[in-house]
């Protein structure tokens, strides 16, 4: 009984029990901190969460809180710090995939990518408040905070468009090379086109990576909070040269300062904002998958 | 023609010129970086002097009679953050990664994979809330005695909250790499008669060693690097790191007096993010090393 046993079934270890546990019992917990920490913001966040406080700003007459301004400057930093990197982030990422020749340079271009992704937001913020703040004479500005994060996101942008032109495959390229097409129409007309939704989910990252920054805004864009004036062009441009907070920024003013209902309130926007960006780029990446095969 | 065949032609060359100039913004970036803080950085630490500044262990920028710089306990607190940090979140992390790639089903890994994804997509500052009226309050009912002079805001608390924002660092980059590992490895330990935890554990995972060892170094680098999520949780008091002290990282030192500091006491800040900023090229170095030496193990298998 006892042979038989031994060779048609492995011996049960208590070893092996105790290690398979483990194994469940850290990707539930893993799960379960994910979800209390989700659950516990919507629960405290959202019911106070409501229409004045999306639409108003704060009024120290009428005693009243609002969000306004944070949310427009959250979306100005977003379409500012976009339109910057994206274009150097895909130019980048063409030339290290289109022209550029496995060498030293594109080892100390990868080194550097590399660099800027692992540098913490503090230094980026204080970076940020030298370069842009001060020798470039800024001040506490949005636009301040726009470069300095242009330079934060800039990996993002270059790695992920990078992974998507080398799945152009190379016929294409060859095809059009044969036909007399020059570097320049390739991409224009080739690479480009094919590795759209890949920027545009490297676009979708940076955005998400924005959203939850505010160590590097605190000391670039401020702390401000005057409302975005929408009469011309000049105000709506002119937005870029005061200092503004992002939701991120505002929700720290608020724990600073004890108010801890309005900061679970802009957490809970927050991550709603979070999660819708995270559906957003899974699609992406699926769109992207069954584009591929 | 022959005109269209110059324009095409410097057409060409300029949009080489202009791609390979947006390519070198990222080293640009760095280069700036590097200049600026060592610009400001060195003259700072060059008049406090390079060892009290490193290794003094009173910091009292604001005074008027003697003021001192010394940042050994940030220091301290850093490592000694990180270190618990890590050796909190590596276990969960790498038993939660093999959970995904070796134990559970591939429509149960595709379920939860996102679900990692938006922890590592969560604002630091929420984490610092979550950490400040949940983790704090925690620490302070359970460990009462030791924390009665500080009301739970210590170092347990920041290790407590670093080492959740650890995870889907460490998860994602170990899970890859228990992927890479071939299923022959796997079939062939199995086939041998071990067991399902003995292959895991004496197979899959040391030949995912290189891999999962980069997954913890990215861990370390996002470990040292945080401040929003710990500044409030941890105290902000400058002392010698202890598991029940207050304390105050080198990152929550540069966001907490950058506000308000001016002359000395603003450089001292600027070096301090100066000593960040060499940990952390130390960990990319050591992150290229291991990189580059997993992928010229896998081309030698």
């Amino acid at each position: 009984m006892e042979t038989s046993t031994s060779i048609s079934r492995k011996n049960a270890r208590v070893g092996d029990t105790v290690l398979m546990v483990l194994i469940y019992g850290s990707a539930f917990l893993v799960v379960a901190i994910l979800l209390a920490m989700i659950g516990y913001i919507m629960v405290k966040g959202l019911p106070l969460v409501n229409w004045e406080f999306l639409t108003t700003k704060e009024s120290v007459l009428k005693g009243t809180h609002g969000i306004l301004p944070n949310i427009i400057n959250t979306i100005y930093i977003i379409v500012l710090t976009i339109l910057f990197a994206t274009p150097l982030g895909v130019g980048g990422a063409i030339y290290l995939c289109e022209y550029a020749h496995q060498g030293r340079l594109t080892q100390l271009i990868e080194f550097t990518t590399e660099t800027l992704s692992g540098i913490p937001s503090v230094v980026y913020g204080l970076f940020g408040a030298l370069f842009f703040n001060s020798m470039m004479k800024l001040q506490y500005s949005i636009l301040s905070g726009c470069l300095t994060l242009t330079i934060m996101i800039l990996p993002i942008i270059v790695t992920t468009t990078r992974e998507s032109i080398k799945s152009v495959p190379m016929d294409y390229r060859e095809g059009a090379m044969a036909m007399g097409a020059g570097k320049w129409y390739v991409i224009r007309t080739i690479i480009l086109p094919s590795s759209f939704s890949g920027i545009l989910t490297a676009i979708i990252l940076a955005i998400g990576r924005i959203v939850g920054e505010s160590a590097a805004l605190i000391f670039t864009a401020g702390i401000g909070t005057t409302l975005m004036k929408t009469t011309s062009l000049s105000a709506i441009l002119g937005h870029a040269k005061t200092s503004g907070a992002t939701l991120t920024v505002q929700l720290y003013q608020y724990m600073l300062k004890g108010q801890n209902e309005y900061a679970y309130a802009i957490a809970a926007v927050l991550m709603v904002i979070v999660l819708a960006i995270n559906l957003l780029t899974r699609l992406m990446i699926r769109g992207m998958k069954s584009k591929a095969q | 023609m022959k005109q269209t065949m110059k324009t095409k032609a410097f057409i060409e060359k300029f949009m080489e010129i202009l791609f390979a100039v947006c390519s070198f913004s990222a080293v640009a970036a760095v280069g700036l970086i590097i200049v600026y803080m060592l610009g400001i950085g060195s003259p700072a630490i060059a008049q406090i002097g390079l060892f009290d500044f490193l290794f003094g262990t009173t910091w009292a920028p604001a005074s008027s009679t003697n003021p001192q710089f010394g940042i050994l306990p940030m220091i301290l607190s850093s490592i000694y953050g990180t270190c618990g940090a890590i050796l909190i979140g590596v276990p969960i992390g790498l038993l939660t990664a093999i959970f995904l790639a070796n134990v559970a089903s591939e429509r149960v890994s595709s379920i939860m994979r996102p679900v990692i994804e938006l922890l590592a997509g969560i604002p630091s500052v929420i984490y610092g809330l979550i950490g400040m009226v949940v983790i704090v309050p925690t620490v302070a009912k359970i460990f009462s005695e030791q924390t009665q002079f500080n009301g739970g805001a210590t170092m347990l608390s920041a290790i407590l909250v670093l080492s959740v924002m650890v995870l889907p660092t460490i998860i994602s980059v170990s899970e890859t790499a228990l992927r890479a590992v071939p299923q022959d490895y796997e079939q062939a330990s199995l086939a041998l008669g071990a067991t399902k935890a003995q292959t895991i554990f004496k197979v899959l995972v040391p030949a995912a060693r290189s891999g999962i060892t980069a997954g913890v170094v990215l861990g370390i680098g996002r470990a040292i690097g945080e401040a929003m999520a710990i500044l409030l949780v941890s105290g902000n008091v400058v002392n010698m790191p202890g598991l029940f002290t207050s304390v105050r990282f080198l990152t929550t030192g540069i966001v907490s007096e950058m506000g308000y500091a001016e002359g000395l006491h603003r450089q001292a800040l600027f070096a301090i993010g100066l000593v960040l900023f060499i940990f952390i090229l130390g960990i990319n170095v050591a992150l290229y090393f291991f990189v580059k030496k997993g992928v010229g193990k896998n081309n030698g298998n």
